[in-house]
């Protein structure tokens, strides 16, 4: 067996080995190592290249991963994200150049999730930004992030200072049961809301904790020192709620949420419009029209931009992976940019762009798949409802 | 009933000038759970090493190979309703494909199940 012609989104292919036998080898960077690498293959996981790191693809299974997740608790390593964190004076207004976020009417312990523009409006990457009162946090994908670093260096100002902390991992603890197994071990996430951080120590680290994720669950994100991370993923996974999750559910469980996946559903040829992000780009920044791009993607918002992020149902059983051509009749009108099994809504979903003229949900198109049409339709998003906390004690 | 497995991971089973074929236990743990299987239409031409079957897992797709030259008799129809059946019978109930045997003599360059077993240990 190899893989087929449709190109997994995660590094399954050279790495899982055995199936692959045909495939062409790529020319290998060397492939880093992450703090809990070790963690990850005592525990089972089966690991694959990611993003230029090993990084475990699945531990017992990615359908079974998937809905311990939705039902309990899963610990995701998302260490070779990029933390990194931006102070000095204006920083907030100097960030402002490069995103499209009102990020000086981010309150100290808020965060934000935005997109850095390149200079025509296009996506460089999505990232998350957080007030930590005296600097910003900034967590940006793994696969970009020394690009993303190249760019604010080269476009913020001198006095701006720019801090790649690589001495912190990251985890991400999500699903229903997250905050009752996290407040045993850090009792502050309890009192935090969704999009609401803050500083805590674990057995005299300094930690910090949101409560985000990309999973569509109530969940935490965790930035601890390295050599804290093995005894607190040990800590986690000890309790009746916590599995390890790897790559493979994040994905299925992020496409379910309906949340874009850097590199493949946004890409610099795209801009926030396009992708069906337009409440990233606040209303004061739309009134000031002063971030990269803003003509074209606020003409966008205007008038509809030429193509739209949207949703799709898949009729049958057959995956409809990135990459597959979307067809009305005759006409190739799109792409697949993500798609695949979805164990929650127990079905194929997709997610891709097709002309905005066909982007309203129940609009159907067809997908090419080994030569083969599938029907599509177009749905709303998420396919799989979000359950955010947005207030405690409730 | 001999067994043969190929090195892409496929097993056959031969009985006089019909052979049923499949994928190998080894191979349903590396895809992880299998959501669709394509089978041939009864009827098509296969040959040796060429593309046969599509599996595909959560993950990702993979191609199924014909382990020999020959013609499909009959898909598992099974499998449309029931994919899953590869990963908890990968060696019986889960099979693919039955087909007629274009040239015996190419099932003297496959392996039998103690060398395919050696095969796996040694990846």
């Amino acid at each position: 067996m190899a893989q087929g012609g449709t190109a997994p989104r995660l590094a399954v292919s050279t790495t899982t080995g055995v199936c692959d036998m045909r495939e062409d080898e790529e020319v290998a960077i060397e492939t880093a190592t992450l703090p809990l690498d070790a963690w990850h293959r005592a525990n089972g996981g089966r690991m694959v290249e990611f993003a230029g790191y090993w990084m475990p693809i699945q531990y017992e299974g990615i359908m079974a991963e998937h809905l311990w997740t939705r039902e309990n608790a899963g610990l995701f390593d998302v260490s070779h994200m990029g933390q990194l964190a931006l102070s000095g004076d204006g920083v907030a207004e100097a960030l402002e150049t490069l995103v499209p976020g009102d990020i000086s009417a981010l309150k100290p312990g808020r965060m934000r999730y935005s997109l850095l523009l390149a200079e025509d409006g296009g996506i460089l990457d999505d990232l998350m930004i957080t007030n930590e009162g005296d600097q910003y946090g900034i967590v940006v994908n793994g696969a970009v992030k020394w690009e993303d670093i190249g760019h604010l260096r080269e476009n913020l100002p001198d006095d701006i200072t720019l801090n790649h902390n690589e001495d912190y991992g990251l985890l991400a603890l999500q699903g229903p049961k997250a905050v009752d197994a996290l407040a045993r071990l850090v009792p502050e996430a309890a009192g935090l809301v969704f999009m609401q951080a803050t500083r805590a120590t674990w057995e005299g680290h300094a930690i910090g904790l949101s409560r985000s994720g990309y999973t569509g669950e109530d969940g935490f994100e965790i930035s601890l020192p390295n050599d804290a991370l093995t005894a607190f993923a040990d800590a986690l996974c000890a309790m009746d709620e916590v599995k390890p999750i790897g790559l493979g559910a994040r994905d299925s469980l992020r496409l379910e949420a309906g949340l874009p996946l850097y590199g493949h559903d946004l890409t610099p040829a795209i801009d926030p419009a396009e992708a069906d992000l337009g409440f990233a780009v606040s209303k004061r920044r739309r009134e000031e029209e002063n971030f990269p791009g803003a003509a074209r993607i606020l003409g966008h918002l205007e008038d509809g931009p030429p193509q739209k992020r949207v949703g799709l149902l898949v009729d049958g059983k057959l995956p409809v992976r990135e990459g597959a051509k979307l067809f009305d009749g005759e006409d190739e009108i799109g792409v697949v940019t993500s798609g695949g099994f979805a164990p929650s809504v127990g079905a194929p979903i997709a997610m891709g762009y097709v002309p905005t003229s066909l982007s309203a949900p129940g609009t159907t198109v067809a997908a090419e798949v080994r030569g083969k049409r599938v029907p599509c339709t177009v749905a709303a998003m998420p396919f799989v409802s979000h359950n955010y906390v947005r207030k405690t004690g409730g | 009933m001999p067994r043969y497995f190929t090195e892409e991971h496929e097993w056959i089973d031969v009985d006089g000038d019909v052979a049923t074929v499949g994928i190998t236990d080894f191979a349903q743990g590396q895809l992880g759970d299998i959501v669709f299987v394509e089978v041939p239409d009864t009827g098509a031409e296969l040959s040796k090493g060429g593309d046969a079957a599509v599996v595909e897992s959560v993950k990702a797709a993979s191609d199924v190979y014909a382990p020999v030259d020959g013609t499909v008799t009959e898909g598992n129809g099974q499998l449309e309703e029931d994919p899953a059946l590869v990963n908890s019978d990968p060696e019986g109930e889960g099979w693919f494909f039955r087909m007629t045997l274009g040239d015996k003599s190419q099932l003297d360059g496959l392996m039998d199940a103690a060398a395919y077993k050696a095969f796996c240990d040694a990846l």
